[in-house]
């Protein structure tokens, strides 16, 4: 009898604490949701259950023609589908030549991978601008793209080869003694049996230019070629209370695809993750 | 090579003096030209001592008798054996550009005198030694500032970070619970404030956190008469950025944690339950070394990530509120207050000097993931 009550106890106050948490973390949320759906523009007379539900600011990105929202939809998507692509190529070939190769400087470059990766790009601003400046990708998104792969790549190859060290050896010694060479044990042994982390690489430099407003902020200066995150944060960086409505408008248009491709997706990301993060 | 040599030596040249005659050298320019030239140099040198050293082994080949290869046979050689290098040749430059470069390009400001007041072109730029370092250590207003910067920072990176690891921790031992039903959708819902972009959210907090129209004093407070200044007041910034991380950051520790719970076979409890274990005990002596020793890392990842978690302290509230006899806000963490110096004090000196410190607070946490870290442990491979 003792026992079943307090297995019932601690069954309520594990669910009272999951409870809590969705609160918690539904909260901020549904409030954005609302807050967008407000008419007015500024949060002052906005509520959480508005009086009159309006799809006003979504109309206004998309059909307005001062707003600039599909083109930084654009350019986002374009940043992010180049600097993916190009950084699983880089990374897979770092990270393949560092697992499967002993030659000079493999040990010193993995240890100073692991330096940089600590270091955030962000230490070297001014330089980075006065770099992109003296080769003009000064405001353009072909610079962010590049800032994007360099900054990404220590992380990311560390992880690749750390997956890498994983698939048994044996694989690609027994395909080099029937004769494949290079990059025919590199495309079609390693590759394949690797693909987990090289989507997770993918998928995180997919994202990020979805996420960060810092390096555009430095990089980039005409609005046309704003990302997504850059042009939202103007929405409510120059007064405040303003544009907020149309800010949570917009912010739900990237939150909701980002986080349904997360929800998708997470269980792979994490293995890949927890995989490359703790045999690296 | 000698077509490098004008490079070369304007390059030296250039970061030597940093020009002469202010409006035609640009120093900046300078510096940037000077740097390249060193890492090219350096490159040369090391290139043109292998040279010597491959040279020196074919040598010792062929006296001891071996046939010179063919071209062909040469040409197979290079391919082969230089794979590797061209394998991380195209990444190892990106990497050199972007940040190597502007690493030793931020290293070399901090021993100049580049401020707002003596910028290029209009004036030159000296080498001036430790002259930044010394400024920044005696003289009151930025020795007060590092202090309570550095300090928060350490505070900050430990505090929120095992915050979070904690909360994680709780949430995902709980629900693992057999008893718990629903397991995927309470775990989804968790996962939902890593899945949202954080800049978003961070925004959104910051105003539902205002101090004056957010929702939380408006709406949830407002009833109990109580209004909390959360972001004019230092202490209650820092306790609001503070529960603000730990909600965004838990839900990746989070998942991690559920996942290798998940994978601990069910052999072991069965086996400390014959013995009589308590769930204390099962807990401490089965659940947290698993844990802890499938996710370490990633866990130390955390903590480096938070030290330069940059996008939080300057959405909220740009490292406000505003401190009296600093130069640094309330919550300002080194990363910020290097932004800040950069960016809208134009002080690039001082800036550049605080990264030499963050890049030496950085460089202890790295030494602390190589000693961990298992692949060098495991480098007898070859």
């Amino acid at each position: 009898m003792n026992r079943k009550l307090k297995n019932r106890l601690e069954l309520t106050l594990i669910y009272a604490v999951v409870l809590i948490m969705f609160v918690v973390i539904s909260y901020p949320l549904l409030w954005t949701l609302s807050i967008s759906l407000n008419p007015g523009t500024s949060m002052f007379s906005s509520s959480l259950v508005p009086e009159r539900w309006s799809t006003t600011h979504y109309e206004w990105l998309f059909t307005n023609p001062q707003s600039d929202y599909l083109l930084w939809y654009k350019n986002t998507l374009l940043v992010a589908s180049v600097t993916s692509a190009a950084s699983v190529i880089i990374v897979s070939f770092v990270a393949y030549a560092f697992s499967r190769y002993d030659f000079i400087g493999r040990k010193y470059g993995i240890y100073s991978f692991l330096l940089l990766q600590m270091f955030p790009v962000l230490m070297g601003m001014v330089a980075i601008y006065l770099l992109l400046n003296v080769v003009g990708l000064l405001d353009s998104l072909w610079g962010l793209v590049i800032i994007y792969i360099g900054g990404g790549l220590p992380m990311n190859a560390f992880l690749v080869k750390g997956y890498l060290d994983t698939i048994p050896r044996d694989l690609d010694e027994s395909a080099k003694i029937d004769g494949a060479g290079h990059f025919r044990i590199f495309f079609q042994i390693l590759t394949p049996l690797a693909k987990p982390i090289l989507a997770v690489v993918a998928l995180f430099n997919f994202m990020a230019p979805f996420m960060d407003f810092l390096l555009p902020r430095i990089i980039l200066r005409s609005p046309e070629k704003f990302t997504l995150a850059l042009g939202l944060f103007n929405f409510i960086n120059d007064k405040f209370a303003n544009n907020f409505t149309r800010f949570s408008a917009g912010a739900i248009l990237i939150a909701v695809p980002i986080a349904v491709v997360f929800l998708f997706l997470q269980r792979y990301l994490i293995t890949g993750l927890a995989e490359g993060g703790t045999k690296g | 090579m000698i077509a490098l040599y004008d490079f070369l030596n304007i390059g030296f040249w250039g970061i030597y003096t940093l020009g002469t005659i202010p409006m035609v050298d640009d120093s900046r320019a300078l510096l940037v030209q000077g740097l390249l030239s060193v890492i090219l140099v350096v490159f040369l040198l090391l290139f043109y001592a292998y040279n010597l050293v491959d040279a020196y082994r074919d040598g010792q080949k062929l006296r001891s008798g071996y046939a010179i290869p063919s071209m062909k046979e040469s040409f197979h050689a290079v391919w082969d054996r230089g794979f590797p290098y061209y394998m991380v040749l195209p990444g190892f430059f990106i990497l050199v550009f972007v940040v190597v470069f502007p690493l030793l390009f931020m290293i070399s400001l901090a021993f100049t005198n580049y401020n707002l007041y003596n910028s290029p072109p209009a004036k030159l730029l000296d080498w001036v030694g430790f002259d930044n370092f010394t400024t920044l250590f005696t003289e009151p207003i930025w020795r007060s500032s590092l202090l309570s910067v550095l300090s928060w920072t350490v505070v900050w990176t430990f505090v929120a970070t095992t915050l979070q690891i904690v909360v994680a921790l709780l949430l995902a031992v709980m629900v693992n619970d057999a008893r718990v039903k629903f397991k995927r959708l309470i775990r989804t819902i968790f996962i939902l404030p890593w899945a949202v972009p954080s800049f978003v959210t961070i925004l959104i907090f910051a105003a539902m956190f205002n101090d004056d129209f957010g929702a939380i004093n408006r709406e949830l407070l407002a009833p109990f008469g109580v209004q909390i200044p959360w972001m004019s007041d230092p202490v209650w910034a820092k306790v609001t950025i503070i529960m603000i991380q730990v909600w965004l950051g838990f839900p990746f520790v989070f998942a991690l944690f559920s996942g290798v719970l998940q994978s601990i076979s069910n052999d072991w409890y069965e086996a400390a339950d014959v013995d009589g274990g308590s769930r204390w005990n099962k807990f401490r002596h089965i659940t947290l070394p698993h844990v802890l020793y499938a996710t370490a890392p990633l866990l130390i990842m955390q903590y480096a990530g938070n030290f330069n978690n940059f996008n939080i302290i300057y959405l909220f509230n740009e490292g406000g509120p505003p401190v009296r006899n600093q130069t640094a806000g309330g919550t300002d963490i080194l990363i910020s207050w290097v932004y800040k110096l950069t960016f809208e004090n134009n002080n690039y000196k001082m800036a550049a000097a605080i990264s030499i410190i963050m890049g030496l607070v950085v460089a202890i946490f790295a030494f602390f993931q190589f000693s961990r870290s298992r692949s060098f442990r495991e480098e007898k491979m070859f």
